[in-house]
């Protein structure tokens, strides 16, 4: 009896009912990245004939095979170049707007002046400004800077350019990142405490010091989880890098070109996503608690 | 003289570009605001200390000037200009775009898209949060970075993955589309999902993707927020003998409605000017253009640089009432600092 009531107790306080309903949604969030991951290792027939849980069903009878593999990387679709340029738009325009904002966080936390609150509510006020809006202008200047280099002595060919080259990429990624960078970096140094500053002012440490030596080691927690949000939405990015570095096609691009090969077959695509999301979701849950940390800090884009 | 700057195209240019850039980049970033510093303390003390808060966050705002507000401003310029920008054509590309029957259902598919998604996502974030809260650590973990984990995940390998689970063979082949699967298996007819519009499907069925994808955000932080719920509050109220409905409803709601309110402003503004997915999904035919994919077909495709901008204006002023509201709860905030 005393038995049977312990289990029905545990049995409850395990609550089958919300762990069902949870597998289920669950089920459903995973399963078309399951398909994903299943796809990309079956033959170009099979991928075309049978759906892929036929094959999660019967997995000894299936003709696994890497080829789909060996075809992205082909001369034909080149995602090792793709994976190459995406990383080398990723890492600078990761790093760039982060310095930039880490200085302009720190004028806006510890610096009293005129007009502080007149730039910082533009701040926030352009941090929903959507991209659209400064591409048609932005590509312009860029075309226009061209024009200007073309007079440099040596350059008449236009190898020195800008438009749809990597610099052009980390300018725009970095411009589009700072309000949010800023607004995130400031409400974080907003909770350092203040009376350590004045204590070093009063030492007659300059705000350079203090901010190499005392602000930015005490940031660290936000200046790492700014980085990851900004490295998986430059990564994941498709509008920029076709629009400013199209010189260099990113992966995203060359999986959107891939979808528009429908006689391919459905392993070729999920090859291609699954070479893509491998960095992504490496990053993602090596770091997660930072990431979750980051977004619960500083919650609005 | 310029000709070796070729030596950085190719793979191994790539690799040389990005280790050069996070090496120099850095480097030359501080050495400018190091230059900057100098600079304003060589000037009298009075006009120095004037400056130098602008040695920390002028160049944030000459980048944010030059890159966000010149352009933005240009645009609205380029609006009231013809094709190539070459002639004032005054509001001739706004009525164009309102006598297009077209245009009409971009509009409406926009209003669809924010009617639906920020408040689905938000209520299943809540959902996610408040069931995954109610169970043990390890089930809690692994249930939640599962929901999470199509954040890493680009849209456009989203839409690779969706347009899998949504495709059509037809013709009495096997399907290979989940949703088509399901459906034969009940003894239902294969539908073509991303072509049918009846009753706007195609539009609500590219919906569930942004949501499958953005509902790990939301519930990120509503669990962040329902878990720093104050316990004597939940126990007082069951005390009184409110049942968990009520408690959830009158207690924890109410308690996480600020977080509730920033997770739906989010997801908005980035449904309002959504674009990669339906871009990934249908290129916008089919009826499920919205105001992000019209400004690209028309510049990109149309090469129509006047109507582009003019889409983007209608988009700007959606969305200028949500950036008022920002600076509004700014202002807020810091006077209760």
């Amino acid at each position: 009896m005393s038995r049977q009531v312990t289990f029905m107790t545990r049995l409850k306080a395990f609550k089958p009912g919300t762990t069902l309903v949870m597998l289920f949604v669950v089920a459903v969030w995973a399963l078309p990245t399951v398909g994903l991951l299943v796809t990309a290792f079956r033959p170009q027939a099979a991928s075309v004939e049978s759906g892929w849980w036929t094959a999660i069903f019967d997995p000894m009878h299936q003709d696994w095979t890497l080829k789909a593999f060996s075809q992205v990387f082909n001369s034909d679709w080149n995602l090792g170049s793709g994976f190459m340029s995406t990383l080398a738009i990723s890492i600078p325009a990761t790093i760039l707007p982060i310095t930039f904002a880490a200085f302009a966080a720190y004028g806006f936390t510890f610096l009293e002046f005129r007009g502080r609150e007149f730039w910082f509510s533009m701040i926030i006020a352009l941090m929903v400004v959507p991209m659209q809006a400064a591409i048609v202008a932005v590509l312009k200047m860029f075309m226009a800077i061209d024009e200007l280099l073309l007079m440099i002595p040596g350059n008449e060919y236009g190898d020195l350019h800008l438009s749809g080259e990597y610099p052009a990429a980390w300018i725009v990624h970095s411009a589009f990142a700072m309000p949010l960078a800023v607004y995130i970096l400031r409400n974080y140094m907003m909770t350092l405490p203040h009376a350590l500053i004045e204590a070093a002012r009063i030492d007659g440490a300059t705000h350079f010091q203090i901010f190499w030596r005392l602000i930015i080691p005490m940031s660290v927690p936000a200046l790492a989880s700014f980085a990851i949000f900004q490295f998986l939405w430059v990564w994941n990015d498709y509008f920029v890098a076709y629009m400013f570095a199209g010189n260099h096609p990113v992966m995203t691009y060359s999986i959107l070109s891939m979808l528009g090969q429908h006689g391919e077959g459905w392993q070729l695509v999920m090859a291609g996503c699954l070479v893509s999301v491998l960095v992504p979701l490496t990053v993602f849950f090596g770091l997660q608690r930072y990431f979750v940390r980051g977004l619960t800090a500083g919650s609005v884009k | 003289m310029f000709e070796w700057l070729t030596i950085f195209s190719g793979p191994v240019g790539d690799i040389a570009t990005a280790v050069i850039a996070v090496i120099v980049g850095p480097i030359a970033t501080f050495a400018f605001y190091m230059l900057l510093n100098w600079l304003v303390n060589l000037l009298p003390a009075k006009a120095g200390n004037i400056l130098r808060p602008y040695v920390f966050i002028g160049p944030v705002l000459a980048l944010i000037g030059s890159m966000l507000v010149y352009p933005t401003v240009g645009t609205v310029i380029a609006a009231f200009k013809n094709e190539d920008g070459s002639e004032w054509v005054g509001i001739r590309n706004f009525l164009k775009l309102f006598k297009d029957p077209n245009f009409g259902s971009t509009v409406f598919n926009n209003f669809e898209w924010v009617a639906i998604v920020p408040i689905v996502t938000v209520a299943l974030g809540i959902m996610i949060a408040t069931l995954t809260d109610r169970l043990g650590a390890v089930r809690e973990r692994v249930f939640k970075s599962i929901i999470f984990m199509p954040m890493a995940i680009s849209f456009v390998a989203a839409s690779a993955i969706w347009r899998l689970t949504y495709s059509w063979t037809g013709g009495g082949q096997q399907e290979v589309g989940m949703l088509n699967a399901i459906v034969t298996a009940f003894g239902g007819q294969p539908v073509s999902w991303m072509q049918e519009d009846a009753g706007t499907l195609n539009n609500i069925l590219i919906m569930v993707v942004v949501i499958w994808a953005n509902a790990g955000f939301a519930m990120t932080l509503l669990s962040a927020a329902i878990k720093a719920v104050p316990e004597e509050t939940v126990e007082a109220a069951s005390i009184d003998g409110a049942n968990a409905w009520q408690v959830f409803w009158r207690v924890i709601l109410p308690q996480i409605r600020v977080t509730a309110v920033s997770v739906f402003i989010t997801v908005l503004i980035s449904t309002m000017k959504i674009f990669d997915v339906i871009w990934g999904m249908t290129g916008g035919n089919f009826h499920t253009n919205v105001l992000g994919v019209d400004f690209f077909l028309e510049y990109f495709v149309y090469n129509n640089e006047g109507k582009a901008s003019a889409v983007v204006v209608i988009l700007m002023l959606a969305i200028i009432p949500i950036m008022i509201y920002q600076v509004r709860t700014y202002r807020k905030q810091e006077e209760l600092r």
